[in-house]
């Protein structure tokens, strides 16, 4: 198990919290509130260790292409990077 | 030509969306939800991802104007396993039940990482259920994707009725255990026909071991549902008698 933490300063905070996906094989669960700071946070669980190059990549395109504030919570039962960039899609749309 | 109406598929539900689709519209309030951050402080040390609502949904709705605890566990998450959080939150949600619940069970049973506790916590659960089935309906829904087995078939019993669809199993061992303990000449766990045949929805109906089945409709499991309460028989109990006296019937010489 392995745990990686992804910040990055600024952004637009998110209004409502959203609670999408499950840890579930190939799968991920995924808590986004608003932020106490104006910052994004995102700290993932991972079962799977030695994946931290992709997750960063994967998450900083996230945060690239949406500039949000938010305090996220990424709890991973093996997903591959598209699903997790689809979930976190799907939290975005629930949050802002 | 009016259009079908696509059905609401149970099975590709998720346990939310069944509480509220079977619950009347807008009246699910949850206790305990996954902000609450309640999760298994056992998991992470045994190296597994921990869910942050254990797997358990629940809270209490409306069910036809009743007041009502409403249960729902996961399958997705370590097979809709039983541990010591989501065990009580199941347990304190059926102490405090006031119209009786309802309790979508998709469960192998006890949670193997935590052992004793989720044994403990299961006959915490059989305990509510017995109490409240006295004065209200509890009504087991067995209709997802990994079934009902192990301590919470004992558990869906002990309800005052089981409403099951043909893609719901229900059973005290599931196929793995069985082909494990007893041999692949017994149980070829891999024999999905089987499995069903023995122990799926349509069969077990049949047997008298649930009571109603639906297809795989929310809307019709919603109707079963009300039904259930309407009617309320408290089924026949399980007694040491009534299991001798099926035993003998159906048992091969």
């Amino acid at each position: 198990m392995q745990r990686i933490v992804v910040e990055r300063s600024g952004g637009v905070p998110v209004t409502k919290r959203a609670h999408v996906g499950a840890v579930a094989s190939g799968n991920l669960e995924v808590l986004c509130e608003p932020p106490a700071e104006a910052r994004a946070t995102i700290v993932v669980s991972t079962s799977v260790d030695g994946f931290e190059p992709v997750w960063r990549a994967t998450l900083e395109r996230f945060l690239e292409r949406y500039p949000i504030a938010a305090a996220i919570e990424i709890n991973d039962f093996g997903a591959t990077p598209a699903m997790v960039s689809l979930r976190l899609e799907q939290a975005l749309e629930l949050a802002r | 030509m009016t259009p079908t109406a696509l059905r609401r598929s149970y099975v590709e539900s998720t346990s939310r969306e069944r509480i509220a689709a079977l619950a009347d519209p807008g009246s699910f309030r949850e206790i305990l939800d996954p902000f609450a951050r309640c999760s298994s402080p056992y998991l992470a040390e045994q190296g597994v991802v921990a869910q942050r609502d254990d797997g358990v949904v629940v809270g209490r709705a409306l069910l036809g104007g009743r007041d009502v605890a409403a249960v729902a566990v996961d399958g997705r998450f370590l097979g809709g396993s039983i541990g010591e959080i989501g065990g009580a939150k199941i347990a304190r949600v059926l102490e405090r039940a006031r119209d009786g619940a309802f309790l979508l069970l998709d469960t192998g049973g006890i949670r193997l990482q935590e052992a004793n506790l989720g044994l403990l916590a299961i006959a915490e659960i059989c305990d509510a259920i017995v109490a409240l089935r006295e004065r209200a309906p509890v009504v087991a829904v067995v209709a997802g994707r990994v079934g009902c087995y192990g301590g919470m078939s004992v558990a869906a019993a002990l309800c005052s009725q089981i409403i099951m669809s043909p893609v719901g199993r229900f059973g005290l061992n599931g196929p793995e255990v069985v082909e494990q303990e007893a041999g692949i000449e017994e149980l070829d766990a891999r024999d999905r026909p089987a499995i069903w045949q023995a122990t799926g929805g349509v069969r077990r109906v049949g047997q008298g071991h649930a009571d109603v089945l639906v297809e795989d409709d929310l809307d019709e499991l919603a109707r079963a549902l009300r039904d259930a309460f309407r009617a309320s028989p408290n089924r026949e109990r399980l007694s040491l008698e009534r299991l001798r006296n099926r035993f003998a019937q159906e048992a091969p010489r």
